[in-house]
């Protein structure tokens, strides 16, 4: 996995349910057609309302019309990211969209079960109310061993939440690439 | 040491006497449930990491029942179904429940109750949210995604922590006016959207105790909506009749000890309570439908594994027995059992299908419909600035279609006595 993840900020508010990160009625596309894939990067987040989008501000397009990818690579939220529906195509779309990290303050079990065991993106927790702290467009910098995030922007650090016992499987790869490196199940 | 009744199923699964809340502990699941939007998806996983000529761990123990994108033109939602019928026939899948045929079932969460999977003391895990409505028959139920469903699929476990538990007791006697679904968003008023994430829900007290299996499919169902890993209730005689005409497997009873730890308790007078609404975009956002009375609304809808069981619309039709709506209102029966019950269960010498249509509803085929909001041309979906006042779930931005339309989750009376009048209506004004 990467040691530093490096790019822009997207920033979300509270309650980030999975209905606004893939709306329901595109999830009927194949998560393992290529081309039907590309459509989860298209319409991901597209559920937020506009004004909610690309905080403090608002109305920043997560993707660009026309785009399948999002120039954003790190996600900022509030508590409770990820409630509602079990569905695993969001963090997979956010993950085709391009993201590699959501920071949020709280998570949803199933959605933080997902992320970390289908290898998507990782979910760093902070008792900071980051998505106060940073701007859409801030360009972050996430240290995975020191679990640190520098605000290269605004010059400014913050601690992350240690990732505990999931930061292996996020290592790995997700729950199969661990459960085969700890011979908990047999090698391909 | 004392445990939970949550606990107790746990260690039971785990092959121990006792499991703490906070450990992490390997699981062996009873039954594993899949639909139509997350089975093909799993099958995938499934085939990817244990090879394409790989058999399920046991084929009795795993249910397809297709029921989100069932009447759409939708192609590819079609295509997904083509899948869930291939994988069961390679694999000499049992529970497969076939769209188009007269095994169909409609919703997931009423169909295994009304098939007999839940079953007191098992342990059942789904690739729903709403896999948690199960407890109500005393054993645990909980959501999971597709690639921990694969798992399961190839395995037959899947590695939980074992959650510490909220109690809910409800005491006094139900009054007339109130429903299970006030209780639950009375609930989530107090705890929030995230009051209840990563424990267990456990509903405890003589109004529970007095409600039909229906109503309390209702409270766990919306545990998930509190962020619960599971919501549940002992099961008792009302519990073990249901069960018993429905299956002939073994089961085992189980009860939280008297002295077992809790993270918190929380305890209602029922008497007390009034009928109340969860306003736009949170099923937080709790308000008494007295102090919303008289906002306009666009469509009532009554449907849903939440709002769409016989008991739900036994409800509605006591409100709606002679009168006229004033705006559309969709009916949309959980399953297909509940569709034919609509023609033979009668209130006050009509069936239930007379009295909505002579009301003027609409009546829809058994699947998750607009709950979700779905394709594009799922009957219901919210459309625009629609209000709705629906019996299903979940509210936040979008969730019935439209993401600039707003939604009132509320009791099947509350929806059924506002689609009378137009606006947000207590019940209490017809009964």
């Amino acid at each position: 996995m990467e040691k530093v993840i490096q790019g822009k900020a997207y920033v979300l508010g509270k309650n980030i349910d999975t209905d606004q990160i893939i709306p329901a009625e595109h999830l009927v596309y194949s998560l393992s057609n290529p081309d039907e894939v590309k459509l989860y990067g298209k319409y991901a987040l597209s559920g937020v309302p506009p004004e909610q989008g690309g905080l403090p501000v608002g109305n920043i397009p997560f993707i660009q019309e026309g785009s399948f990818e999002s120039d954003f690579t790190i996600i900022i939220g509030g508590p409770n990211f990820g409630c509602g529906s079990s569905r695993e195509h969001a963090p997979f779309a956010l993950k085709v969209a391009g993201i590699k990290a959501i920071i949020a303050e709280s998570y949803a079990r199933i959605f933080y079960r997902n992320s970390v065991d289908g290898g998507f993106v990782i979910p760093y927790e902070t008792s900071e109310h980051l998505n106060q702290l940073i701007n859409t467009g801030d360009d972050l910098k996430i240290d995975v061993e020191s679990n640190t995030l520098e605000n290269l922007t605004s010059k400014v650090t913050y601690t992350l939440n240690p990732l505990g016992d999931v930061f292996s499987i996020i290592e790995a790869g997700g729950i199969f690439a661990y459960a085969r490196q700890e011979n908990l199940m047999a090698q391909r | 040491m004392a445990q939970t009744i949550t606990q107790k199923i746990l260690s039971k699964a785990a092959n121990r006497t006792f499991v703490d809340a906070g450990e992490s502990v390997w699981l062996n699941v009873d039954i594993l449930l899949t639909h139509d939007v997350c089975g093909p998806p799993t099958f995938d996983i499934f085939k990817e990491e244990f090879g394409s000529e790989a058999k399920v761990w046991d084929p009795k123990k795993i249910v397809v029942l297709p029921d989100h994108y069932i009447f759409t033109a939708n192609e590819h939602a079609h295509r997904n179904i083509d899948l869930l019928r291939q994988f069961a026939q390679e694999q000499g899948l049992e529970n497969y429940y076939d769209v188009g045929t007269d095994r169909y079932k409609g919703v997931c969460h009423v169909a295994l109750a009304e098939e007999g999977f839940n079953l007191p003391g098992t342990v059942l895990f789904g690739t729903d949210s709403h896999t948690c409505t199960s407890g109500a028959f005393g054993m645990f139920g909980s959501g999971i995604g597709n690639t921990d469903a694969a798992f399961i699929l190839g395995t037959g476990k899947l590695w939980e922590k074992v959650p510490e538990s909220m109690k809910f007791t409800f005491d006094g006697p139900m009054p007339e006016y109130l429903t299970a679904k006030d209780l639950i968003l009375q609930i989530l008023g107090d705890i929030t959207t995230d009051g209840a994430t990563y424990r267990a829900m456990e509903f405890d007290g003589e109004a529970i105790f007095s409600l039909p299996m229906e109503e309390r499919m209702t409270l766990t169902n919306m545990a998930i909506e509190a962020g619960g890993m599971n919501g549940i209730i002992a099961a008792d005689e009302v519990t073990e009749r249901y069960v018993r005409a429905k299956s002939s497997k073994p089961y085992e009873l189980f009860i939280s000890d008297p002295d077992a730890k809790y993270h918190s308790k929380y305890s209602y007078d029922v008497r007390k309570l009034e009928p109340v609404v969860a306003q736009p975009h949170s099923p937080d956002n709790r308000a008494t439908v007295r102090s919303v009375q008289g906002t306009k609304i666009t469509k009532s809808y009554i449907g849903s594994c939440t709002g769409g069981k016989l008991t739900d619309f036994v409800m509605a039709a006591k409100i709606l027995k002679g009168q006229k709506v004033a705006v559309t209102t969709n009916i949309v029966p959980a399953t297909v059992k509940v569709a034919l019950d609509l023609e033979c269960e009668r209130y006050d010498g009509q069936t239930l299908k007379q009295i909505f249509e002579d009301a003027g509803c609409s009546i829809a085929l058994p699947s998750c419909a607009a709950c979700l909001g779905g394709p594009a041309d799922t009957v219901g979906r919210s459309v625009d600035n629609d209000v709705v006042v629906s019996t299903t779930n979940r509210n936040f931005p979008g969730r019935m279609g439209s993401k600039h339309a707003g939604v009132y989750l509320a009791s099947p009376l509350t929806a059924a006595a506002s689609a009378i009048t137009g606006k947000l209506t207590d019940p209490r004004d017809f009964l």
